[in-house]
């Protein structure tokens, strides 16, 4: 699976990195980084429930 | 015993969220969700902003269209309200006139809008809750109206009065406590609120209250306790939510400002709540709460799902007790706050300034680290709510490198 961010949406809400810090990070510029956009299927559930919480619906999965 | 079909009444998000935690789990049962509203699960943040603003269409702030509600197998009864319900009979009565026999069910009604004690009605007094409220307002605000008064200065509020300033339409916002969310942030934070409202122009009136809406047909002035006037095109309301509760009177539930539930979110055998219509002890904080914020409906109605479904003998029924979380956006600032914040709680300013309007502040009662407010410090609130989860103490937390 590959981890897709609109930075359009993303208001760096920091929630994603809270639930997979290893895979998302909120650096002080404010910005959202992915350090890992193509994590193991068994961390499936974690990153859906990434994409649920994200107030801004800003993160999507390609399979 | 595990329930072999399972009803949902209230379809938004944390109705829609629990259909899909009960999917994800495993449950291949029949769901029914009951919804007064006429449209599918939609997302409410976007009504105070993008969509006021005009930036979006409403069907921007869909959650689920028709074919993925089918796909999760899920039976939406929209346009219809759950009347009552009988404990003992299992006897849901909707607005339709069918009496449903229930097996699990999950209450997920929410809450609606406080209006003012009057209860006026008339063309121009809004609120802002649903999406056809949001559709009223836009509708308002398209009219070019000279001025807009708000009642309240809590988020709704001050969300609604920062979009509808950018829109260049004059704002005038009544507040009856000393400070913009004082109550909520406390009196120092509060008070840098209400300085940002005035420094977008935003005419605010703190410490008055809301004597009377005049006009006949349509909204054309508000009175306030000072005596003062305000000619206003449109006014909106506020001021609060009331939870979606009083349906279940006399239904063998606990219902108290909400539906009582236990630790796990059960109300009774077979029955769960979440949402903005649960309270229940949060016993991380020992506290009995109920949570009005975006997070907690997703995060509550994943956990009562799971409660419902996990309900026999021998299956661990897990506490519920999260860390609740909010954030809002007002102008250019992002306010998030995490934990439960009392007055009287000691607090510290751990990174940036009140003069930049870029900081965290941490909250503490005796040495626990109760709550962190950020404004645009998303990252620091982040990691101070998980400091709270992880019961690190207020001395710890405001020494720790961040």
């Amino acid at each position: 699976m590959k981890i897709v961010v609109d930075y359009d949406l993303c208001e760096s809400n920091a929630v994603c990195m809270q639930i997979m810090p290893e895979v998302f990070e909120v650096r002080d510029d404010d910005f959202l980084y992915v350090l890992d956009e193509n994590p193991g299927d068994e961390h499936r559930s974690k990153v859906d429930e990434c994409v649920n919480r994200c107030p801004k619906q800003a993160i999507s999965v390609q399979d | 015993m595990t329930a072999r079909s399972v009803t949902i009444v209230g379809a938004a998000l944390a109705g829609l969220r629990g259909a899909e935690a009960l999917r994800r789990d495993g449950f291949d049962g029949p769901i029914t969700m009951v919804g007064e509203e006429a449209h599918l699960p939609y997302d409410r943040p976007p009504l105070s902003k993008q969509f006021l603003s005009g930036e979006w269409p409403a069907d921007r702030t869909s959650l689920i269209g028709s074919a993925q509600l089918s796909e999760l197998d899920v039976a939406a009864r929209l346009s219809t309200r759950a009347e009552s319900f009988e404990l003992s009979s299992r006897v849901l009565e909707l607005s339709d006139g069918e009496r449903l026999v229930v097996d699990g069910l999950m209450i997920t009604t929410g809450s609606r809008a406080r209006v003012l004690p009057g209860g006026e009605r008339m063309t121009g007094l809004h609120v802002l809750r649903s999406l056809d409220d949001a559709v009223g307002l836009r509708a308002d605000l398209d009219r070019s109206p000279s001025r807009v008064v708000v009642v309240g200065a809590g988020f709704i509020g001050a969300e609604v009065a920062s979009t509808i300033k950018t829109l260049g339409i004059d704002v005038t916002v009544v507040e009856a406590g000393r400070n913009p969310l004082g109550r909520v942030l406390g009196d120092e934070i509060g008070a840098i609120c209400g300085e940002i409202h005035r420094e977008q122009g935003v005419d605010l009136r703190t410490g008055v209250g809301v004597d009377a809406i005049e006009g006949a047909e349509r909204v054309e002035a508000v009175r306030l306790s000072d005596g003062s006037r305000v000619n206003a095109d449109v006014v909106v309301v506020g001021i609060g939510a009331i939870p979606n509760s009083e349906w279940l009177r006399g239904s063998g539930l606990t219902v108290d400002d909400g539906i009582l539930c236990d630790e796990t979110c059960l109300a009774a055998p077979g029955v769960v709540a979440a949402g903005d219509v649960a309270r229940w002890p949060n016993r991380r904080f020992g506290e009995v709460m109920r949570v009005e914020h975006w997070d907690n409906a997703i995060e509550q109605a994943t956990h009562a799902a799971l409660r419902l479904m996990h309900e026999g003998p021998g299956d661990e029924a897990t506490e519920f007790t999260p860390v609740p979380w909010f954030w809002s956006d007002q102008y250019d600032r992002k306010i998030q706050m995490a934990g439960r914040v009392r007055p009287g709680d000691r607090s510290q300013l751990v990174t940036g300034s009140f003069d930049e309007r870029r900081f965290a502040v941490l909250f503490g009662r005796s040495d626990r680290l109760m709550g962190v407010v950020g404004f645009n410090r998303p990252r620091h609130v982040m990691r101070y709510k998980s400091m709270i989860t992880d019961g690190v103490s207020f001395a710890d937390a405001v020494s720790a490198d961040v």
